[in-house]
Parts: structure tokens; C-alpha cells; sequence
């Protein structure tokens, strides 16, 4: 039981990351008509936001280091140490959730550049032609990363008092057995939040509205005189925020990297495809459901059964669901089908 | 009808064409390896320069331990041609190296990206072979990698000095004639940690053991699990598989929590090890008591650059390694101060590994007089030196693996700097890591008289 509990809060985690990516997928999908593979770039972009702003937050004065003999070595100390002390200490140790400030901004003009610059001019295009373009484009956004920050993954440590365990065992009445990482309970959290306040957006604003509208029927929008386009452009620039503070907030569970996007972007396709081609609550019930069956099949009593399980289970999930139910699980009728 | 008196007939015509276009087309690596004729591939004699590879990770989880390598070999060419102080030029025994390149010839070099992959090693390896004309290559940090490269060295018949592979497969069942490890191996670093183990943690352990699925992470788990089991009675509660760049292991770690297991090994490296041990503090392992025990994690592959960048994490866990920059020796000392002066921090393990590989091949040359690879092969088997960080070393012939010193090592609980992660413990004499090349895990390899 305890080992059940753990690995579906495991899957709940990994599965809030699938389920913003696909959030993200699934706007651009519906509203603009775009198959976007440079979104995993922007989840990827918004962890190195964060790395960013540790770097700015610790720029440091070199004081030479003389436990080292052999070389003129040097250790460095950050100036926000140096001139405030403990808050300088306490304001590098929120590093990652004061990133979050400076990353809406900029994911939201990336987004906005991104679509102004070169992803409208795909809009009437075949498919094809739009996967291979935003493919460049990750691909090109890969390279920059890693020309600047390198290939290896840069540690972020998640504020002090979020370190370790909670014990969720005792707080649910069920022993002690059953303790989870903080942070990651803060990720569920925030992930829930997030998708929470996209669906109240999208449900209970004007603007909201008027793209819902445009998602079902964009020529009628269109004919009312509305300028579905600048909005759609908005909805992209709103969908590389949520990629890009999904990535922000992973940084201290998975070391960022330069190539982490494309990694997490395969298994987002997958979960839009299983949750409905445009379908926002297909995308996340999607992202927790092959999250959570992820995890299961990580198991090793599954995998003593059918060994490598959980290299494969999401995949064999949506070739079932594509065989079985071709419109994903809460697609529209019609959409993706043929 | 044919004409004889023309001594040559139209049919045998065609059969001397068919039979030059035949010859034309053979692949080149067809070509006798053997140097019978007095000519091999890529003779640098012949083509005026001597080039040598070094083909590494420049992505993937082990991209850290490439970009370390490759400094190493930079550094190797500039002391080969007589540039910088020399490093371990000024303390190898014997010392043949004259600082005028190999032979009298300049020392260049090109260098591939093997993206951690077997398949995109070989083909830049390939590349290198035949497009850029090394004559010897280099490299590592996959045993994957270093097995699959080393099948095309014997295929090419050109010399491979592995850097930093720590399967016992590269020197064992998977060994080749034209491959040459200076790294210890798996057995090694069990052999290694037997006995530190067994008194910091006592007997009768339940161990649980997460595994990178590939040649290394196989190898290192099934050494580590017969080398405690025997003596020591560490039981194996579980060995789970884990691919390459995971990434997020936490569906890995949770089924650790209560599986009854004291112990865990994680037969992990690189940026996947980062990360794994990284995940397995936060799931709190270090802090749990299970079987009225402190629960110990183990990382029986530990580098400097590993240790950076698990940071904290590190504090007072138990591993092994290949060669640390704190030694104390002169080859060590010397190799230290070059490389810190040249790049502003230590070497890894990985940079030592390769920088000591290239060193090796240009003395064997020397040595053996001519860049054939057959007799510079013949210039390293049994060769004995000393004075490259890990005391006196021989290049064993049965297997071209070095029997040299190893160290076990802690993460340092009192780090000063991003340098000081790791403190050696132990150097574990040559004579204690000594093993039967056709024993146990060994079994099964080529052999050559």
C-alpha cells in the first residue's frame, strides 16, 4: 500500500510537468492550428531562466584558495553575501521561486517573438512543414544553451526550508513509512495551481472567451470583427509562460540541461495525442493518467513480469488508445481522426 | 575466335579488368593489418603528418568527463611537441620522449563528438580512420563506447588507447589485440572497497542495487555483489535496471523505501549519477534506519567532477577512483601543476586516465622505432613504468589492461572548495588489485601469443 501511494504521488509529479507542457501544446494546437515541437525548448528555456538568475544573484569576488598548493587556485564569494549578509544568503537560497518573476516576462515576449517571427508564416502550411520548422527551431535553441552554458547539467537547489521529507504517512493516519521530497510536493502544488488558473482564464474572462470561441469556430469569430489573430498570438506568448515556469520549477528535482526539453517533449506529444488532439482537459487528465502509469510500470514487481515495462508503457498506451479510440481520450469528434 | 598470338585474349581482358575493379573497390579496412609488407594505414612517415584522435563525449551524461579528456589530450600534444613545462614528461620511467613530437614529427590531432552513443562513436571514430589519418585514437568515458570503438580498431587495425572505461568486458570478454586500457576496472574497484567497506559498515547488509542498463553498470554490479557476498554477506534485496539519462529517478528510488533494504549502490556515472544520488537524498535514504541500521548509500565510481556536481550530497559517501589530484607523488604533482596552470582548476580522473594513454603511445613508439602499429603494440605489452601518478604499473600483455594502484575514496565532509569534494582514503597497492586475465568476470576474451 505504502509503495501504491508513493508511486502515484510520483506520477501525480511527473505527470503535472506532462500535463503544462501538453496545456501549452494543446493551446497552440487549438487556437493557432500549430504542431509545435520547439515547446520542450521552451520548457527547457524558462529551467535556464532560472540557472540565470542564480548566476546574476551569485556573481562572486575571487578569493584564492589555499587548500590548493599546486596551482594558483581561487574560491569564489558571492558580493550579495558579502554586502547583505544573511538576507543576501536567504535571497540566493530562493533563487529558483524569485526566478519566477523574472521568467513571466520573458518566456512571454520569447513566446510572442517566437510566433510574430516566424511561426505565423506557417499557418497555412501542411503539418509537415510546421513540425520540421519548430523541430529547427528547438534544435537551434538547443545549441544556443549549450554554447552558453554548456552540456552538463547545472544543480538548483531548491530554498533550505523545502529540503528533505515531509512525512505524509503520519499526516494522512497511515504509519510513517510513506515520506516524499518537499519540493516535490511544492511542484504538485504549483502545477495544480497553474493548470488551475489557465481553465479560470480561459472560463471566466472576456478574453478567455473570445478564444474558446475561436478554437471551436475561428472564420464566425472573425466575422463579428473580432482580431482572433493578436489574440491567438497572446495565447501562444501565455503558452511558453507555462512551459517555461514548469521548466523553471523542475530545476531543483531534474538538473537542468540543455537537451531536457526534447526529453520531456516526446512524452508530451504522447500525452496530447492520448488526451485529444486540442482538448485542454484531455491534455492534463492525460499528463496525470501516463504520468501515474509511468511510475507503476517502474515498479519491480511489473517489471519482473514484463522486463523493460516502463520504457515502453506510455507508447503502448497510445498506440491502444489510437487504435481503440483515434480522437485521444476527450478529443472532439473529427479532430485527428482520419 | 581467339587470337593467340596476341599473348592476351579479349576474355582475359575483361577477367584482369573485373579483377582490378575488384581490388579498387575493396574496402580499405580489408587491408591487411599486418605489417609484413612493410606498410600499414595511415603511416605517418609516408604521409607527412602524424595525427592522432581523440574522439569523446561532447554531450550526453557524460559530457563533463569528455570536456576534462580532451583538455588532458591538448595538453599530452603541447608537452609531445616540446611546449609548456613538460608535465609528467619530467618524471615517467622510462622516459623516451624527446619534446620534438613522435619520432621527430610534429604531433596534431583531431578530435569527434561520440555523443555517449556506440554507434555515433564508431562512426567519428571511422571518420577519423579513414578521412583524417590518425594514427592512433583515444578516448572515453562509456565502456559501451570504448567496447564498440575498440571492435573497429581491430577491424581498421589501429591502436586505441581507451580512456576512461571501467567495464571489466573492455579488457575481458571484450577485449581486443589493438585496444589498450590504463583505467582499473569494476573487479578492481570491489577488490578495492571489500575490505573499507566491510569495516565502515559492518556485515550481513541487505543491498539494493540501481543499475545503468549497459556493459558498465552490469559489470560494476555484478563485481560489487560478488565481492561483498562472499565475505562480508551483503545480500541483494533488488538490482534495478535504470536507462542512460534517466533523468528523474524518483519512480526508481520511492520502491527503495520500504523494501527492507539497509544498503544502496548506485551503479551510476556521470550526470546520471548527479542525479540519482542527488534524488535519493531528497527522498530522505541517508537519514533512514532500517534493520536497526544506518542506511548507507555506495557510489563504487566516484570522480572529481561527479563530486562537484552532486555538491553536498557527497558528504562522507565511500567509493573508488582511478587517480585523485591530491596525490602526492611527483608524476601527480607535476601533471597537477601543468594542467592547473593551463586551465585554472585540477584534472579528473578522466583527464589523468587520457593524458597518461597519450603519454604511453608516444614512448611505445619511441621505442619501438616506427609508428607500426604491430610493433608499438609489441612496445607496450609488459611494459613496465612508473612515475604517472598511480606508482610502478605494468602494462600486462594477456590483456593490455594496467596493473597499478587504485584509491578508495569519501566525499569530504568538510569541503573547502568545489576541489576538495573528495578525500583518498586509501591507495590500494598493485599486488592487492591483481587478477587472473582469463578468470571469473574475465573469461571468454581473445587471446594472442
Amino acid at each position: 500500500m505504502d509503495a501504491i501511494i508513493l508511486q502515484i504521488l510520483n506520477g501525480l509529479d511527473k505527470g503535472g510537468a506532462y500535463a503544462l507542457i501538453a496545456l501549452g501544446l494543446t493551446l497552440i494546437f487549438g487556437t493557432l492550428g500549430v504542431v509545435n515541437f520547439a515547446h520542450g525548448a521552451l520548457f527547457m528555456l524558462g529551467a535556464f531562466v532560472a540557472v540565470s538568475v542564480r548566476e546574476v544573484l551569485t556573481i562572486s569576488t575571487k578569493v584564492k584558495d589555499e587548500s590548493v598548493t599546486f596551482f594558483e587556485a581561487f574560491k569564489e564569494i558571492p558580493y550579495l553575501e558579502l554586502w547583505l549578509g544573511d538576507t543576501g544568503r536567504a535571497i540566493i537560497d530562493w533563487s529558483v521561486p524569485i526566478s519566477i518573476l523574472i521568467a513571466i516576462p520573458i518566456m512571454l515576449v520569447i513566446g510572442l517573438v517566437m510566433e510574430r517571427g516566424l511561426i505565423r508564416h506557417f499557418y497555412r502550411r501542411a503539418h509537415a512543414d510546421q513540425i520540421l520548422v519548430t523541430f529547427g527551431l528547438a534544435i537551434v535553441i538547443q545549441e544556443i544553451i549549450k554554447a552558453i552554458y554548456g552540456a552538463n547539467p547545472i544543480p538548483q537547489p531548491a530554498p533550505e526550508m523545502f529540503e528533505g521529507t515531509a512525512n505524509i504517512g503520519a499526516l494522512l493516519g497511515l504509519g510513517d513509512n510513506i515520506v516524499y521530497p518537499k519540493w516535490r510536493l511544492v511542484y504538485l502544488g504549483f502545477a495544480a495551481i497553474i493548470i488551475a488558473a489557465v481553465f479560470a482564464f480561459l472560463q471566466f474572462t472576456t478574453f478567455g472567451m473570445v478564444v474558446r470561441a475561436g478554437m471551436a469556430d475561428r472564420q464566425t469569430v472573425q466575422l463579428l470583427g473580432i482580431n482572433i489573430t493578436k489574440r491567438f498570438s497572446i495565447v501562444f506568448g501565455l503558452a511558453a509562460v507555462v512551459a517555461g515556469l514548469a521548466g523553471l520549477m523542475y530545476t531543483p528535482i531534474l538538473s537542468p540541461n540543455y537537451h531536457m526539453g526534447m526529453d520531456f517533449l516526446v512524452l508530451s506529444f504522447v500525452v496530447v495525442v492520448v488526451g485529444g488532439m486540442g482538448s485542454l482537459p484531455g491534455a492534463v487528465a492525460a499528463g496525470f493518467l501516463l504520468g501515474i502509469l509511468q511510475s507503476f510500470a517502474s515498479m519491480n514487481e511489473i517489471k519482473q513480469i514484463i522486463p523493460g515495462i516502463d520504457q515502453v508503457i506510455i507508447y503502448l498506451v497510445a498506440m491502444i488508445v489510437l487504435l481503440v479510440r483515434p480522437r485521444g481520450l476527450m478529443g472532439r469528434k473529427g479532430v485527428m481522426e482520419d | 575466335m581467339t587470337d593467340k598470338t596476341q599473348g592476351v585474349s579479349r576474355r582475359t581482358v575483361l577477367k584482369g579488368t573485373a579483377a582490378s575493379a575488384a581490388a579498387i573497390a575493396v574496402p580499405s579496412f580489408y587491408i591487411p593489418t599486418a605489417s609484413a609488407a612493410g606498410s600499414f594505414r595511415n603511416d605517418p612517415k609516408a604521409s607527412g603528418k602524424c595525427v592522432l584522435g581523440f574522439n569523446v563525449p561532447q554531450s550526453g551524461a557524460y559530457a563533463d568527463e569528455g570536456a576534462d579528456e580532451l583538455r588532458a589530450f591538448k595538453l599530452a600534444v603541447k608537452h609531445l611537441n616540446g611546449e609548456g613545462d613538460g608535465g609528467m614528461m619530467n618524471t615517467m620511467k622510462p622516459m623516451n620522449l624527446k619534446g620534438n613530437g613522435i619520432l621527430g614529427m610534429k604531433v596534431e590531432y583531431v578530435t569527434g563528438d561520440t555523443q555517449t552513443k556506440s554507434d555515433a562513436a564508431r562512426a567519428s571514430a571511422k571518420r577519423m580512420i579513414e578521412k583524417d589519418g590518425v594514427i592512433m585514437f583515444s578516448g572515453g568515458s562509456s565502456s559501451g563506447v570504448a567496447i564498440a570503438v575498440q571492435a573497429l580498431a581491430e577491424e581498421m587495425g589501429t591502436i586505441f588507447m581507451a580512456g576512461l572505461t571501467h567495464s571489466n568486458d573492455t579488457t575481458g570478454k571484450d577485449r581486443r589485440r589493438h585496444g589498450f586500457r590504463h583505467m582499473f576496472n569494476c573487479h578492481q574497484s570491489a577488490l578495492a572497497l571489500r575490505p573499507v567497506l566491510d569495516n565502515a559498515y559492518g556485515k550481513d547488509r541487505q543491498v539494493y542495487h540501481l543499475t545503468a542498463d549497459y556493459s558498465w553498470g552490469w559489470s560494476q554490479q555484478d563485481s560489487i555483489e560478488k565481492g561483498m557476498a562472499a565475505e562480508s554477506n551483503w545480500q541483494t534485496v533488488a538490482n534495478v535496471k535504470t536507462p542512460v539519462g534517466a533523468g528523474d529517478f524518483s519512480q526508481y528510488i520511492t520502491p527503495i523505501l520500504n523494501s527492507g533494504a539497509d544498503t544502496l549502490v548506485l551503479n551510476h556515472y556521470g550526470g546520471d549519477m548527479v542525479n540519482s544520488l542527488t534524488q535519493a537524498i531528497q527522498f530522505g535514504l541517508k537519514d533512514k534506519q532500517v534493520n536497526g541500521k544506518d542506511f548507507q548509500i555506495i557510489v563504487p565510481l566516484f570522480s572529481r567532477l561527479m563530486a562537484k556536481g552532486a555538491g553536498d550530497n557527497m558528504k562522507g559517501i565511500l567509493g573508488s577512483t582511478n587517480w585523485n589530484w591530491k596525490l602526492t607523488d611527483e608524476g601527480s604533482k607535476a601533471f597537477v601543476k601543468s594542467f592547473g596552470q593551463e586551465y585554472g582548476f585540477p584534472p579528473s580522473q578522466a583527464a589523468h586516465t587520457c593524458y597518461v594513454q597519450t603519454m604511453l603511445y608516444a614512448d611505445a613508439v619511441e621505442r619501438a622505432g616506427t609508428f607500426d602499429p604491430q610493433a608499438v603494440i609489441a612496445a607496450l605489452e609488459d611494459h613496465e613504468f612508473d612515475g604517472m601518478g598511480n606508482g610502478a604499473s605494468l602494462y600486462r600483455k594477456a590483456d593490455h589492461q594496467v596493473m597499478k594502484n587504485g584509491l578508495v575514496v569519501r566525499g569530504n565532509m568538510n569541503p573547502t572548495s568545489d576541489f576538495d569534494r573528495l578525500e583518498v582514503l586509501d591507495v590500494v597497492s598493485r599486488e592487492k588489485l591483481t587478477y587472473d586475465p582469463n578468470e571469473g568476470p574475465f573469461a571468454g576474451g581473445a587471446q594472442w601469443s
